[in-house]
């Protein structure tokens, strides 16, 4: 019975989803536009696409920044947004998300993240966006090194508030 | 019990290396608790303050028991995004 449960359980939250990391720099735009090409095709029920860019401020606490590493946990990172994607699912109707995330070395106003939902309506796109969005913040493993302008280096010990 | 041992970002610089292997003879019923694996993987009798401990890439606490096979990482907080 419960087997049966979990079976159904994850039928329910299955959904289109595509989680991609990249190492070199990306044009979020493109990425987003050949998916939606890719994988709605011939679909008509969706009327809300809401998408998230975060790409590298050249400050951070008040110091100029050159450029950053980007550092993560392979396995890991695939599993937690798959977690969090699942999680989205079963709280908004969400019919279909991109997740792509830069690591390597990364210069000011490159593209680090994009996250795109898309849904029937634009509450569900708008909020399973910002959700994930924050649950990536604080659960995905990728971690952040800064090389400052003034030469040093030094790694970013937390999230900013918002 | 042999358990792979994975260290991340400014804790994998700090301890000098990016994973050990760790072989545990005396395991108590199979299992050790990730704090005892924290101090023989890394000689340290502390846990830093913000210690994240994930076993087989889901978070966890470090009073978790791991058993042999598993792959325990030890990361400072994410900030990625």
């Amino acid at each position: 019975m419960v087997m049966r449960w979990r079976f159904f359980r994850q039928l329910r939250v299955a959904s289109l989803r595509k989680i991609e990391i990249v190492e070199s720099i990306f044009d979020p735009w493109k990425l987003q536009q050949d998916y939606q090409n890719q994988s709605m095709q011939g679909k008509t029920d969706y009327g809300a696409t809401a998408s998230f860019i975060g790409t590298m401020r050249d400050f951070n606490e008040g110091d100029d920044v050159n450029s950053m590493v980007l550092e993560h946990y392979p396995a890991m990172t695939e599993r937690q947004l798959h977690q969090i994607i699942d999680e989205a699912c079963e709280q908004w109707a969400v019919q279909n998300t991109l997740i792509v995330h830069r690591v390597g070395e990364i210069l000011p106003a490159e593209p680090i993240v994009l996250v795109a939902v898309w849904s029937a309506h634009r509450a569900a796109a708008f909020d399973a966006c910002r959700f994930l969005m924050e649950a990536l913040k604080h659960r995905a493993p990728f971690w952040k090194k800064e090389n400052l302008v003034e030469g040093s280096t030094r790694w970013v010990e937390k999230n900013t508030a918002g | 019990m042999s358990i792979k041992v994975l260290y991340f970002a400014s804790l994998r610089e700090e301890i000098g290396r990016a994973s050990d292997k760790i072989d545990i003879s005396d395991a108590n019923n199979g299992s050790v608790q990730v704090t005892q694996l924290w101090m023989k993987a890394t000689g340290r009798d502390s846990l830093p303050d913000e210690l994240l401990v994930a076993v087989n890439q889901e978070y966890t606490s470090i009073d978790a028991f791991v058993k042999d096979g598993d792959e325990v990482a030890f990361f400072p907080p994410v900030t990625g995004g």
